[in-house]
């Protein structure tokens, strides 16, 4: 990623930051000029709920190749508290202990150093809840 | 208004770095104006499904006009990604609908081999969901979507990984009756299931493969087509849908919401209510084994959570409920991208006229065959219905 991009989505990046539609929930990543689900313009700036439900995760063994050098690596799909869903790397797992459903919560890390310009990528990854009642 | 397809061709599927991109395509046209028995001079218009981006030409129908000697003829490159054969196909079916033209062309040709190494490619298909929220901080592959899709049918159904070997099986039993097919030899249960893991739970067995090829289908108005063949075969209808790109934007991972609108569409215009009644094949997409298995749900042949059921009881070979996938399907026959939809419909043509190899042909006998062409996870959906009976 070329180094304007990665500042611009910093603050998703750094602190699940986005946008909530006011009326419909939505969110979105950006500011967007109108809701893609309820076209309303109004929104409120939200920091997204850091803990939520892994519902499927798969291990990506056949890396693309920006990827090579963090092969095998876990990636889940997740439903955070207010529903939101979100795709994430997971991390901090012990063998076996990953399974569909299970607690999961967001932990700042560093994605990757290789990136096209050679900047060290922070971002979000989860990983499994300590308490999972 | 109504189109039939007259002529179809296709190259051997594989790898194939011998031949140029405008050389398979001109290949697969070439045998397409054949079987046609028509000329290129006959020709009016031309949809180029190619996606690309793989090196080479950025704008290939040029060059594949020149090298195939179409040149003065018009047309279009058509993008749908994986399902860029079976738009190729609508665009040509609009054409001549239209009256714009009366025989047009509807070609898909890739060359993915032009990229060097596998990592390449996986980042290259990687890309084809949301960009930088899927791909760029994260590194999901193609392999990886679909195995988020299977996890989430797996536990929700019970299906095992045994479940979907059972479709690289079939498939690769086909394909090793099909001369065009990539991989012409037949596997194991075994096989599959000792085959190293691309992304968990899917292996190498459960993914079609690299593949170079192209496919051609000469596609004519009502008019041209009745007078030129004694057996049309009619495009009865073409169902048509998009799903939201980025993941967690689906209602969920246990179906692809396009292919259900695309064949309620596309049944509907058929007048079809009950699928495994009325159609004697189905060519469905299967990119990745759980994507055949899904698809068995989105298109009828199996109540939901019933699709896996289907393939464990090998209800989908030649003689059961239905046939699927009677030329290796993508896992066997190959998978070049923009290829495969005309391959399907290819193979669709050959079985209602009844050319196809020993082994490989199914009973037809109410003269209506499926095709289930899908791009991305559901980016892009088409279902095709080819019949022998006029609309």
């Amino acid at each position: 990623m070329r180094v304007p991009g990665y500042w611009r989505n910093m603050s998703f990046l750094y602190r699940l930051a986005g946008w909530k539609c006011v009326h419909c929930g939505a969110f979105h990543h950006y500011k967007p000029v109108v809701c893609r689900r309820c076209r309303s313009k109004e929104f409120a700036q939200v920091e997204l709920p850091g803990s939520g439900r892994l519902i499927a995760y798969t291990v990506v063994r056949s890396p693309p190749k920006e990827f090579e050098r963090c092969a095998p690596y876990a990636i889940g799909l997740i439903e955070l508290e207010d529903g939101t869903k979100i795709l994430s790397q997971l991390t901090d797992f012990k063998e076996n202990e990953l399974r569909d459903d299970i607690r999961v919560e967001a932990v700042f890390r560093r994605v990757r150093i290789n990136g096209e310009q050679g900047i060290i990528e922070y971002g979000y990854k989860f990983r499994p809840a300590l308490s999972q009642s | 208004m109504t189109a039939a397809i007259i002529g179809v061709g296709m190259t051997r599927f594989g790898r194939d770095l011998e031949h140029q991109l405008p050389e398979l395509a001109f290949k697969a046209i070439d045998e397409a104006l054949r079987d046609a028995g028509v000329s290129k001079e006959d020709i009016g218009f031309i949809a180029f499904g190619n996606v690309g981006g793989w090196s080479g030409e950025f704008f290939p129908l040029p060059i594949v006009c020149e090298y195939a000697g179409l040149n003065p003829r018009g047309g279009m490159r058509v993008e749908a990604a994986c399902a860029s054969g079976s738009a190729a196909l609508a665009a040509a079916c609009m054409a001549v609908e239209s009256g714009y033209a009366d025989i047009a062309l509807a070609v898909g040709a890739e060359r993915m081999n032009e990229l060097a190494s596998t990592p390449a490619i996986v980042e290259l298909l990687g890309r084809g969901g949301n960009f930088f929220w899927e791909f760029e901080m994260l590194g999901l592959t193609f392999p990886a979507y679909y195995a988020l899709f299977a996890r989430a049918y797996m536990d929700e159904y019970g299906a095992t990984e045994e479940d979907l070997a059972k479709i690289a099986v079939k498939n690769h039993y086909y394909g090793s009756m099909n001369p065009k097919a990539q991989f012409q030899k037949k596997i194991t249960i075994e096989d599959v299931l000792n085959s190293r893991y691309v992304a968990w739970p899917l292996k190498l067995y459960d993914c079609s493969p690299i593949t170079d090829g192209a496919a051609a289908a000469v596609v004519a108005s009502e008019r041209i087509a009745s007078r030129l063949t004694d057996t049309p075969i009619w495009v009865k209808s073409q169902g048509i849908a998009t799903a939201p790109a980025n993941l967690t934007m689906r209602r969920d991972l246990l179906s692809i919401e396009s292919v259900v609108e695309a064949a309620r569409q596309a049944y509907r215009k058929a007048r079809i209510e009950d699928p495994v009644r009325s159609l004697d094949l189905a060519l469905v997409h299967d990119c990745f084994t759980i994507a055949e298995i899904i698809a068995y749900e989105d298109l009828g042949f199996a109540r939901r959570g019933g699709g896996y059921l289907l393939a464990r009881e090998e209800q989908t070979y030649i003689g059961g409920l239905i046939p699927v996938n009677t030329d290796g399907g993508l896992k066997a026959k190959g998978h070049p991208i923009a290829a495969s939809g005309l391959a399907m419909i290819y193979e669709a043509v050959k079985q209602l006229r009844q050319e196809v190899d020993r082994g490989r042909q199914a009973p037809i006998k109410h003269g209506q065959a499926l095709i289930h062409n899908v791009g991305g996870t559901g980016h892009f959906a088409y279902v095709t219905i080819l019949s022998l009976e006029k609309p």
